[in-house]
């Protein structure tokens, strides 16, 4: 295999070498209750990169950025965080993680602002009292995802593309550099997903790295500058999506290892007219839930 | 009021009841949102098991129970942190352990009986001596400042374990250090109502709260509110109605719960009304 290599080859927005890696993964495997989820990848993200990985239900989307964390454990080949081991990683500050769904946990409630605030926990010192730069940072990240009226309303009360909005929020709250995003607009409303476009459009003017798992892209797709697509745990196409230069001509783009019914959609539209491209678990395209 | 205040043993009694009536809810509120609201009662029973070794061994109960008690806690995290399938089962084990090993010890204990385990088992504020006090004092002001220190970190850990981890919080030595605490808090709590009704100074007060607050910060600093009136309510009314106090402190906070049900339920409608259009 020289996927890592041929990774290199795609980053188009810096000059290989310039930039340093932010996530990497050689020959990873990972087994879940016994159950093999990802086969061997080998991946290198470059600092400056909006990736997207794609793919069906079940396919390893989560658990391959999940597994690029440190959150869960390879069962084989290696995996490293700005090149070093997500154990012995400690420039935490660096990653914003915006987790699948917000979790409500015992219930006690808890503000908008109160989660968004938590967002800067990697920036805080123990014993040191919240600053002006805390604040105005909370303050703007509140402001980005258009949620600044909702600070004091309980998070349980919002509706998921407000509560997926709050978590994004908290993570924006925290400046990183990286951007690591789980499905962040499954089961989104149209308003919430023009929201995050337009938060995302700004991520990467600011030359932010983004590492994004979704189902569909929608409004997202023209800021994708490369996807990375799985099935049954390999990376089955890694490279550019075409931004939809002819629209009936489908942007979908995938190597030949690929099937055709394999799920790659930056546009939802293309659904209804091109109901082949359905992906092959044959759910719904919004229901997200994988783990 | 007076009255009750000319006793040396109802101060000694009023002031562990004014820590502990802080101090449990604060943990509380992140042991409920960590959904494990049962921790308490299990550590309790464990704890049992180290008061019974105090009066083996000839220690004062407290610190063999405070012992025994954060022992218990750090198993139990482990546990939880283990597997998810056969935590329920492993922490059950332990409870019984617990209170087993409470009584084979006691009956071994010279002059030990199971009716020396029942102050401990459903609290005996009126014996509480001026160095119970001391103990109190000290474990209080380690839960509060634990709180104060950590209650940012806690908030992120309790909220997400993951989210915790991506933020480089140190997710192991901050769960040890909430089971610590609830331990050390169950022991405080001990004399004040009972090993067996500890939980509920840690659980009702947060219930209580949350049904009309609407941020995290606000529900901690209302359930201590909560707590404290009912500690000290609980105690007052039971040197004049004479009645158990460990008994009319829980009782008072589950009113407070009934009481907050039906205010909360207002409070909502009315938000939900003058939100709409």
């Amino acid at each position: 295999m020289t996927r890592s290599s041929q990774a290199t080859g795609v980053a188009p927005r810096q000059s290989p070498g310039a930039a340093p890696v932010a996530f990497s993964m050689a020959a990873g495997h990972v087994s879940l209750d016994g159950r093999p989820v990802l086969r061997g990848i080998d991946l290198r993200i470059t600092a400056g990169e909006v990736v997207a990985v794609l793919g069906a239900n079940g396919s390893g989307k989560s658990t391959l950025i999940r597994a690029l964390l440190g959150l869960t454990p390879l069962s084989a080949g290696s995996a490293e965080l700005y090149g070093l081991p997500p154990a012995r990683f400690r420039d935490w500050w660096r990653i914003g993680y915006v987790p699948q769904r917000l979790s409500v946990g015992g219930g006690v409630p808890a503000t908008v602002r109160e989660v968004v605030a938590s967002g800067r926990i990697a920036r805080q010192r123990r014993l040191r009292r919240t600053s002006t730069a805390d604040r105005s940072a909370v303050a703007r990240a509140l402001d980005s995802v258009g949620l600044a009226d909702r600070a004091g309303d309980p998070v349980g009360r919002l509706s998921g593309g407000q509560q997926q909005r709050v978590l994004i929020a908290r993570a924006l709250a925290g400046e990183p550099e990286t951007f690591v995003m789980d499905e962040p607009t499954a089961g989104v409303d149209a308003e919430s997903q023009r929201h995050l476009a337009g938060t995302l459009a700004t991520l990467v003017e600011q030359g932010k790295t983004v590492l994004l798992v979704a189902h569909e892209l929608g409004p997202m797709a023209p800021l994708i500058t490369r996807s990375v697509v799985l099935r049954d745990g390999r990376i089955v196409h890694d490279g550019p999506i075409a931004h939809d230069p002819m629209p009936d001509d489908g942007p979908v783009v995938l190597d030949g290892a690929a099937a055709p019914g394999e799920a790659c959609h930056p546009h939802p539209g293309h659904e209804q007219a091109r109901p082949h491209a359905y992906d092959v678990s044959g759910g719904p395209m919004s229901s997200g839930a994988e783990q | 009021m007076i009255e009750m205040l000319q006793y040396d043993f109802m101060w000694r009694a009023l002031i562990a009841a004014l820590l502990v009536g802080l101090a449990a809810p604060a943990v509380g509120t992140f042991i409920v949102q960590r959904r494990l609201a049962l921790l308490g009662d299990g550590i309790g029973h464990v704890a049992l098991t180290g008061v019974a070794l105090g009066f083996l061994t000839g220690t004062a109960p407290v610190l063999t129970a405070v012992g025994v008690a954060v022992l218990g806690a750090v198993a139990i995290e482990l546990v939880r942190a283990r597997g998810r399938t056969t935590g329920d089962v492993a922490l059950a084990l332990l409870f019984y352990g617990g209170i087993a090993g409470g009584v084979l010890l006691i009956g071994l204990a010279p002059g030990g009986s199971n009716s020396t385990l029942t102050s401990y088992l459903f609290g005996s504020i009126s014996s509480v001596t001026s160095q119970d006090v001391w103990v109190i004092g000290v474990l209080a002001a380690f839960v509060l400042g634990v709180v104060a220190i950590f209650g940012r970190e806690l908030f992120v850990l309790c909220q997400d374990e993951e989210v915790a981890k991506v933020n480089g919080l140190p997710v192991r030595f901050l769960s040890l250090l909430i089971a610590v605490t609830a331990a050390l808090t169950v022991v405080i709590a001990m004399r004040v109502v009972g090993l067996l009704l500890v939980s509920a100074l840690m659980v009702v007060p947060v219930a209580t709260s949350q049904q009309v607050t609407r941020g995290f910060s606000t529900t901690m600093l209302l359930a201590m509110v909560l707590g404290v009136v009912s500690t000290v309510g609980g105690l007052t009314s039971a040197f004049y109605a004479s009645v158990a106090p460990g008994a009319a402190i829980v009782l008072l906070a589950l009113t407070g719960f009934v009481l907050a049900l039906g205010v909360g339920r207002f409070v909502r409608r009315g938000r939900t009304h003058r939100a709409g259009p």
